[in-house]
């Protein structure tokens, strides 16, 4: 089933003209820089998720917090969809633009406008790299957490609106854990602050509603982070086994030890390889899985851990444990790790990454789904998993040049996330439902839940203007979907009316 | 589901059969209240009834909804029902070492966790470790329509739609009634040891943000008694090491329960003035406020005994990025007032969840 937007099933979206609301935007705000032209919309027609494009009818690049407001009013009297896209980087096509939309392009709002060391928080625009925000932070022997494989690229408004995570969550937290307070600019052009730079803000915790909610319910236009002081000590052990049950049982046994890493991170087979390949990080390539166990903190307690991880690592079977030397080798484990995505993509002409999460224990009867699903379809899948976490990402190898073979990823994608979501896990751990999982929605919630989230909606966009398609699939998606999806011959959702 | 009851004898669960049975009893109160149309206050143990505005309405107590559905120390989750004892709950994850971080207060033995949720207050260790909605995963809720749905999950990681689980966090039930929450908990931290510094505020603050700035295994901090009280807790190296470094005397550590639960003689009940908890961004000044300031929070959250008028005091702290929130009970305005917009988009998620005011109605503030 396609997840292009589909007025059909997705809502009507209102009629634009385009020549029209060019030119009120350029009467309204005609400082900013607004892009019509189709050679120069073009490079903007799609975010992460390459497989999907759309160009959307206009882009704007405001640089002041008026022009958005001004934009936002405009649009919303006009009736014209809005679809905010920060640096582009996210694979569930959060960002993907709409043929009858205006695309808000926060990339000019780059500045980082202050760090108060001694308060500990950074106050940044949304267009600031993940990165840059520790980069600014590290003078001061500080920086920021979370810590998304696509730190040097993702910006932090996208950040808060995906909930972003890192291979340091289960320590350290999701984005949601690490933001104070956010201004954001409301459909009909007003401005409000949620969060405070206190702990806490009166009222309803819209802060944590915000967060993660995809540009579905205002415009994130200022964000001020928490920063924590950098731990004195950090040490990487990498374990490697000859079977990844023993390598799931040995994550288990790590937390059931009383220690929680900074980062527990798992890669099989055909991941070790690529990685290995494309880096050279010293992976044993004929392992069937390796983790990674970073241990951070005072020095003499990462030392007291490291030595515990190596005895529960070495009963739970592991065929050789080695830990990183120094700096150098410790950034180059984790170089393997990080560089994952790009490492398979030199395997295959393209891949397909998934998101799921599963509570840990069912990891042997995933992998064992992911290998069957592979199997079927005759296409290969790298499992890179965030351990600790319980957040897989099975990659799905492809060729999109060959007939037949993207559908076939995502019907595999499509079926491993609905068997995380059977074993009691969620659909997306951190790079959000976007247009990507629209329909793996309606496998993980019922309508009656899908319909207080269009509640949620309703107060802060009730004329549906901001992001539309995204996140929240309609009901009459979930029926057509539920439809194609009889098992047993059953219907999942039999109490809802068929289109 | 490992949670194996020869493993642990308590808790009990004597309800485990009639749960689902008062749960569509729950479901059936709200649904009729919602259609006449009638206003519930929900209830559990009582112990925060102070904490917030007086609402009238039926009595809906959630005290019967008890037991622990799931535990799994190893995936460091707990999923458990709101009306169970929050001490009983805590009993649960000591007997595995474990414990919930953000060390709730329970003003009294009737506390559950429902009420946890619903207020969303945290004890000391917040600011190191996370308040009450850091570590929420998942919630069942009863809707304004009776139906009893599920946001969230059991899995650390989730952001599958919008994420009202934490939404229901601090909301005291104006927004739907908490049946069941799935809550991250951690390990106890193999050594603690708590310290008392004799030293002025200024240069207590003073240290405390140089300390703020270092990887400290520092997870509680406050003056008062003209002392700095810390709590080091992490592995037994670190521990020792810091408090080398850092010196005093020895602290008993059940301070820290005194402080949380207000037990100190600073929060005596007899003070007839009234109580206010501020909350201020780190490294905030000591205030010109009249009455006395407890420092809790590393000076994030203070506690203030004072008769300065609510407005006088609220232009201050507002002023220095905070609020503050009256802790004795039958103030009027007890949380500070939200800024216009802010307030608007607070009435419309109302309507929205709750369109005919059914829940706690007033409870926050006076419109919703």
């Amino acid at each position: 089933m396609n997840i292009l937007y589909d007025e059909r099933i997705d809502g009507v979206l209102p009629a634009s003209d385009k020549a029209n609301t060019l030119q009120r935007l350029q009467q309204a705000l005609p400082d900013m820089l607004l892009l019509h032209r189709e050679e120069d919309l073009r490079p903007f027609e799609c975010d992460g998720l390459s497989a999907y494009r759309v160009v959307p009818m206009l882009v704007a690049m405001p640089d002041t917090i008026e022009q958005i407001e001004t934009l936002m009013r405009t649009c919303s009297e006009l009736g014209v969809p809005v679809v905010t896209r920060g640096a582009g980087t996210g694979l569930s096509g959060g960002a993907l633009p709409l043929e009858k939309g205006v695309l808000l392009v926060m990339s000019r709002f780059s500045r980082i406008l202050g760090i108060d060391p001694d308060a500990r928080i950074a106050h940044v625009q949304p267009g600031v790299r993940n990165l840059a925000i520790s980069e600014a932070a590290a003078p001061y022997g500080l920086y920021y957490a979370p810590d998304p494989s696509s730190q040097i690229a993702c910006s932090i408004g996208g950040n808060v609106a995906e909930n972003a995570g890192g291979v340091h969550c289960l320590k350290y937290g999701l984005t949601v854990h690490n933001v104070l307070r956010v201004e954001v600019v409301t459909i009909e052009g007003e401005r409000m602050i949620l969060g405070s730079e206190a702990f806490d803000a009166p009222g309803f915790d819209l802060l944590a509603l915000f967060t993660g909610s995809e540009g579905m319910l205002g415009v994130i236009t200022e964000v001020t982070v928490k920063l924590l002081p950098k731990p004195e000590s950090a040490k990487v052990l990498m374990a490697s086994f000859d079977d990844v049950e023993k390598a799931g049982k040995a994550v288990g046994d790590i937390i059931a030890a009383g220690i929680i890493p900074g980062g527990l991170e798992m890669m099989d087979k055909l991941a070790i390889q690529a990685a290995e390949d494309f880096v050279k990080a010293g992976y044993p390539v004929e392992a069937e899985a390796i983790l990674l166990c970073e241990l951070d903190g005072v020095e003499a307690d990462v030392d007291d851990d490291c030595a515990t991880v190596r005895k529960v690592l070495e009963q739970a079977g592991a065929s050789d444990i080695q830990q990183a030397r120094d700096e150098a080798e410790r950034a180059l484990f984790w170089a393997g790790r990080k560089n994952a995505f790009p490492a398979v993509g030199r395997m295959s002409p393209d891949y397909y990454c998934m998101d799921g999460t599963i509570p840990r224990r069912e990891l042997p009867r995933v992998l064992k789904g992911i290998a069957a699903l592979s199997e079927e379809y005759g296409l290969r899948v790298a499992n890179v998993f965030h351990a600790g976490d319980g957040n897989t990402h099975p990659l799905i190898l492809f060729d999109a040049n060959k007939p037949g073979e993207l559908e076939k990823a995502e019907t595999i994608g499509g079926k491993i996330l609905e068997l995380c979501v059977e074993v009691g896990g969620s659909i997306t751990g951190e790079h959000g439902v976007g247009r990507e999982k629209i329909n793996q929605m309606c496998t993980q919630f019922q309508p009656d839940e899908i319909t207080t989230f269009h509640a949620v909606k309703a107060a802060f966009d009730s004329a549906g203007l901001l992001n539309p398609g995204k996140n929240i699939p309609t009901l009459h998606r979930c029926a057509e979907f539920g439809a194609m999806h009889v098992h047993n011959g059953e219907l999942p959702h039999p109490e809802l009316p068929r289109f | 589901m490992q949670y194996e009851q020869d493993q642990h004898p308590a808790p009990a669960e004597p309800r485990q059969a009639s749960s689902q049975n008062d749960a569509d009893a729950l479901c059936e109160r709200v649904h009729q209240a919602n259609t006449d149309k009638t206003s519930l206050r929900i209830e559990g143990g009582g112990t925060k009834a102070f904490y917030g505005r007086r609402v009238e309405g039926d009595a809906l107590s959630l005290t019967g909804h008890r037991g622990i559905t799931h535990y799994d120390p190893v995936e460091l989750v707990v999923s458990v029902r709101a009306g169970t004892p929050l001490s009983e709950l805590e009993a649960a994850l000591d007997a595995q070492h474990q414990q919930l971080s953000c060390e709730p207060p329970h003003f009294g033995p009737a506390a559950t966790v429902g009420g946890m949720i619903a207020s969303g207050l945290s004890g000391p260790r917040r600011p190191w470790v996370g308040a009450v909605r850091d570590f929420v995963l998942g919630t069942r809720l009863i809707t304004h329509e009776g139906k009893h749905l599920r946001f969230g999950g059991e899995v650390m990681k989730n952001v599958a739609g919008y994420d009202l689980s934490r939404l229901m966090v601090g909301a005291q039930g104006t927004l739907g009634v908490i049946t069941e929450v799935s809550l991250k908990v951690l390990p106890k931290p193999s050594a603690t040891q708590s310290l008392r510094l004799e030293l002025p505020l200024d240069e207590a603050l003073q240290r405390l943000a140089q300390w703020g700035r270092q990887p400290l295994p520092i997870t509680a901090a406050a003056y008062h008694d003209d002392a700095l009280h810390l709590r080091l807790e992490g592995g037994r190296s670190s521990v020792a090491a810091t408090s080398e470094r850092l010196g005093g005397d020895d602290l008993d550590s059940r301070f820290w329960q005194d402080l949380r639960e207000q037990r100190l003689a600073f929060f005596d009940k007899t003070d007839p003035r009234p109580l206010w908890r501020l909350s201020l961004p780190n490294n905030t000044p000591p205030l010109a406020l009249e009455g006395d300031t407890l420092y809790d929070w590393a000076g994030a959250q203070r506690w203030l005994r004072s008769d300065a008028e609510a407005s006088t005091l609220r232009k201050t702290v507002t002023q220095a990025g905070g609020h503050a929130t009256c802790f004795t009970s039958g103030h009027t305005e007890p949380f500070t007032p939200l800024s216009k917009v802010v307030a608007n988009y607070h009435r419309r998620l109302k309507t929205q969840l709750d369109p005919n005011g059914i829940f706690n109605p007033g409870r926050l503030y006076p419109e919703f």
